[in-house]
């Protein structure tokens, strides 16, 4: 089995280049894995997952003359356990309060003392307001984030909702 | 007991529709029989339509009797299941038997107004909401050839789900 790796890149936004990364990526032979790809702020950002054959600088020189064409930074790493089982998310947390710094730092640091385990978070800026979704796994029960969501709210004059996420198999 | 084997995608038969059930028989009852033992031999799982086992007419098993925590009718067989009315709009996560180690969120309808025949071919109608009506949903869903992989919804697009807006 060919080995696994992270490859990220990052550079200023424009047309083609989800486009131009993958096609090089498969020209190379590389079999892509999950990925992200998003823009934020005026930047494009794709982290994805792929095998390849060779070791970790034959994909970076492979795959950097593609990264220079659309002005992007490339960061390659390898990847241990790329198969390992996905977690399922057992939980859903939205919060929203007026922006201000030091929401996100708060609210998750609060979260992980109360067992949240965070697979995946996404935060929105619209006009003044500030959104977090994250959606975890509660390694020490849902009462326990519900209790820190309620100090969150009242203390820190935040928008909170936690939604059990119970996942249906049909 | 008989385990029938489940079609995984992407067998195409999951994209045939089913054709509605006319006969009442024992022959039925033998295969309702089946198609709940192979929804038992399913790890957690909560609902099964016959397709998913290469049976093409119009029944689905929807059983929450796992989740009591979850208003519920129980175990439900519906033949011929029509959703005849449906409100608001929630995400939720789902799996399907036939899409193993995935999956994703869909937005399902939060109530349904439910008709069907019983085992016996009583007609019958049912009001359910949140979990189950989502299994309901799931599982009719697949008698139309529909997998919820048709109806993933991208991250973004769930921040707030759409109702939010209309109201
Ligand atoms: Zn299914």
């Amino acid at each position: 089995m060919n080995p696994w790796y992270l490859l990220t890149l990052v550079g200023k936004d424009r047309p083609g280049i989800v486009a131009g990364v993958t096609s090089a990526l498969y020209k190379e032979g590389a079999n892509l894995g999950e990925a992200s790809m998003v823009q934020l702020g005026g930047n494009f950002t794709i982290m994805v997952l792929a095998q390849y054959e060779g070791t970790t600088d034959e994909l970076s020189k492979a795959i950097l003359p593609v990264a220079k064409d659309f002005d992007l930074r490339l960061h390659v790493d390898p990847v241990l356990e790329p198969r390992h089982q996905a977690s399922i998310p057992d939980v859903r947390i939205t919060v929203y309060g007026a922006d201000r710094a030091g929401i996100v730092a708060e609210v998750t640091t609060a979260l992980a003392e109360a067992g949240l385990n965070i697979l995946n978070l996404e935060t929105d800026v619209g006009g003044a307001i500030y959104i977090l979704i994250i959606e975890g796994t509660a390694s020490q029960g849902i009462d326990a984030l519900q209790k820190v969501l309620d100090n969150l709210a009242r203390e820190k004059n935040l928008e909170t909702r936690l939604s059990p996420i119970d996942t249906l198999i049909g | 007991m008989a385990i029938r084997d489940v079609l995984v995608y992407p067998d195409p038969r999951l994209k045939q529709i089913s054709s509605p059930v006319t006969k009442f028989d024992s022959a039925l009852q033998d295969f309702i029989r089946d198609l709940n033992d192979t929804m038992l031999a399913g790890p957690g799982c909560v609902g099964i339509a016959a397709p998913q086992v290469g049976h093409f007419e119009r029944i689905v098993i929807v059983d929450l009797t796992s989740k009591p925590k979850n208003p519920n009718h129980g175990k439900l067989v519906l033949i011929n299941p029509v959703i005849v009315e449906s409100s608001g709009e929630k995400i939720g996560r789902e799996g399907c038997l036939s899409v193993p180690d995935y999956t994703g969120n869909i937005v399902r309808a939060k109530n349904i107004t439910l008709s069907a025949y019983d085992e016996e071919g009583n007609p019958q109608s049912y009001e359910m909401k949140g979990f189950e009506a989502r299994v309901a949903q799931h599982e009719i869903d697949h008698l139309d050839g529909r997998l919820f992989l048709d109806r993933l919804v991208c991250r973004r697009s769930e921040l707030f789900p759409r109702q939010n807006y209309a109201e």
